[in-house]
């Protein structure tokens, strides 16, 4: 079988995709879990799973430790040769824990599964952007985890038939414990789905000249502003959905525009799918230069007011 | 309170070229560092401490010249280095046994710190495994961490949420780069640290079973970045001009 899991049911349904193509191709079926939800079920099955369990416990909120369990008490009633598991925060802890207690191997952030020779394959950028290494299992299972957007879902087919199994589950209680739950200021942008992304990084000297991308974003119609680590996370000018970069978010609009970014390795990890990509940058040795399509030398506080209007009056 | 830090040497990846014929990474000669946000990690240790007293242990399964890297954590304020030699093929599940094997040998512990990640490979995949390994409770991506006598209360940080956990000892906790500026050791440090012990043990000692891999790289491709490369530096309006005219062209002005 091919187990999916995800806490995301977005996620789920991306995963189910690459799942029944694997599940043809070895002549398995597809199993996804949901923890607690019936809602999901019907969905999963429509996105093409063939059986859905719904594991009942008392536990709803994610803890890595037990929802771990709850996987493991599934996968000893099923012979499962290959998971998938959204690769959120929660996947990528909740994957690596279960491959420990399984001894299995374990691929965090796959951007791509094929079967060589029947056995599993999977591709995964690493050395922060610099290269794609192809890896390979050997025994099973085998546990994998997929950004999000890496696979589109299968449009959903009401003919779809699959089977819903409720399982009561018996959690394994962790010693530690949720005290709070708190979230955190955000702007509610979703970089993630954008097909204009406008970026800036700390050739900015104050928060208030955000507004310069921003601007340049709405006559552009993307309206997705977004920015380097910095930004976010020391500066806290943005709120941490703008985050684009290795340890932020991987996009992939048609158009990006990197305004005052050096282009360092790790923020290249995060937008290198784009279409065509823009800078802006004083330095005309700025390494952002190498990724780019189109750059303009010069001082991102003259040409971002000019560039705006000059598209302004292009596109009316 | 007995801490235990997990470190890795890596390649520096700012400092990774690629090979112009092939696109790939010549990672030949790079130059070699303790991973990032284990320094963070390393830097939680000291505070901990600081205010409780107690022993950090680093362990780090790598090449024997990963004790050089060792003596600067030994500088930082690492009490003793244990270093296992890596064998030739290994994975994430052999690594994650052998730390485990360590450790088991160190014997006692309270806490065992990891970075949330490492610099090179990126999968936060060892915290979690060793926790699951010892079977004891996990915190990842720890963002502050604070540590009373019978317990640790850890915020962790999950972009659009943050959620803070409570765990009593012992615990593994994976630290994040924006916990904390790891502290710069002082030339004394540095001379002193030659004193500590670097105690290297061999991998046959820590685990009686044959480990074998469970995934095997086959490949490390280049990324092929094709991109124009078109510069505007002259004049700023015939500069704007011209690549709103570029962009018009290909398209995504509309
Ligand atoms: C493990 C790890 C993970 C990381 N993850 C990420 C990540 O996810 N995302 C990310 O972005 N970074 C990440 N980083 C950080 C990354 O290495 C860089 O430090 C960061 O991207 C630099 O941000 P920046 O380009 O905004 O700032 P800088 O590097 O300081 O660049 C500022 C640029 O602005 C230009 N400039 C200055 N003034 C002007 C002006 N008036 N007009 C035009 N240009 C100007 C300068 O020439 C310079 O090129 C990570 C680092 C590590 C070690
Ligand atoms: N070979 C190793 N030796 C010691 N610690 C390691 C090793 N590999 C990974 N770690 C620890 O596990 C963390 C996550 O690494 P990774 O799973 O590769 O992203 C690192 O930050 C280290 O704390």
């Amino acid at each position: 079988m091919v187990l999916v899991y995800s806490d995301d049911p977005k996620l789920i349904a991306e995963l189910l995709n690459k799942a029944s193509d694997l599940a043809k191709q070895l002549q398995k079926k597809v199993i996804a879990v949901t923890i607690g939800s019936e809602q999901h079920a019907k969905d999963y099955i429509e996105h093409g799973a063939d059986v859905v369990i719904i594991a009942q416990t008392t536990q709803q909120q994610f803890k890595a430790e037990e929802y771990t369990s709850i996987l493991l008490s599934i996968l000893k009633e099923h012979s499962n040769e290959i998971v998938l598991i959204g690769s959120n925060k929660n996947g990528k802890e909740l994957a690596s824990r279960l491959a420990a207690r399984l001894d299995a191997g374990c691929v965090i952030d796959a951007t791509n599964i094929l079967l060589k020779d029947k056995k599993v394959t999977t591709e995964r950028v690493v050395y922060s952007g610099n290269a794609i290494a192809v890896e390979q299992f050997f025994g099973s299972p085998q546990i994998i985890t997929i950004p999000p957007r890496v696979f589109d879902p299968l449009p959903k087919n009401p003919n779809h038939k699959g089977e819903i199994i409720k399982k009561t589950v018996d959690v394994e209680q962790s010693a530690s414990k949720i005290i709070k739950v708190q979230e955190m200021k955000s702007e509610g942008v979703n970089v993630e789905d954008a097909q204009i992304i406008v970026s800036c990084g700390r050739g900015f000297k104050k928060k208030e000249d955000i507004r310069l991308v921003s601007e340049l974003a709405d006559v552009l119609k993307g309206r997705t502003v977004g920015c380097s680590r910095p930004i976010a996370a020391d500066l806290k000018w943005l709120s941490e959905d703008h985050w684009i970069g290795l340890s932020g978010h991987k996009v992939k609009p048609k158009l990006y525009v990197a305004c005052g970014i050096s282009g360092q390795i790790q923020h290249i990890a995060g937008m290198r799918d784009s279409g065509v990509i823009v800078a802006i940058n004083k330095d005309p040795e700025a390494l952002i230069f190498k990724s780019a399509d189109y750059g303009i030398v010069g001082d991102l506080y003259e040409v971002l007011p000019k560039l705006t209007s000059a598209i302004k009056e292009k596109i009316g | 309170m007995n801490i235990i830090l997990c470190a890795k040497q890596v390649v520096d990846v700012a400092e990774i070229k690629i090979d112009p014929a092939t696109k790939k990474p010549v990672l030949a000669g790079v130059p070699q560092k303790i991973s990032d946000m284990d320094k963070n990690a390393l830097e939680e240790a000291i505070k901990i401490k600081e205010k409780h007293g107690g022993k950090i242990t680093v362990v780090t399964v790598g090449a024997p010249d990963a004790k050089e890297r060792m003596r600067e954590l030994l500088a930082m304020g690492a009490d003793e280095g244990v270093l296992l030699t890596q064998p030739p093929q290994t994975d994430y599940h052999m690594i994650a046994h052998l730390l485990a094997g360590a450790i088991k040998k160190i014997g006692s512990y309270d806490i065992i710190l990891c970075g949330e990640a490492s610099i090179d490979m990126f999968s936060g995949q060892i915290g979690p495994r060793l926790a699951g390994l010892l079977n004891i409770p996990q915190i990842t991506y720890a963002q502050q961490i604070t540590v009373e006598p019978t317990k640790v209360v850890s915020e962790k940080n999950l972009g659009e949420k943050s959620v803070t956990m409570e765990s009593p000892f012992p615990v593994l906790l994976t630290v994040t780069k924006e916990s904390n500026q790891p502290r710069l050791p002082s030339l004394m440090a540095i001379l002193a640290s030659s004193n500590k012990p670097i105690h290297e043990w061999s991998t046959t000692d820590i685990v009686s079973q044959t480990l074998q891999p469970k995934v095997q790289t086959l490949d490390v491709k280049g990324i092929p970045m094709q991109r124009k490369n078109i510069i505007f530096q002259d004049d700023l309006d015939q500069s704007v001009g011209k690549l709103v005219n570029e962009l018009a062209k290909v398209g995504v002005l509309r």
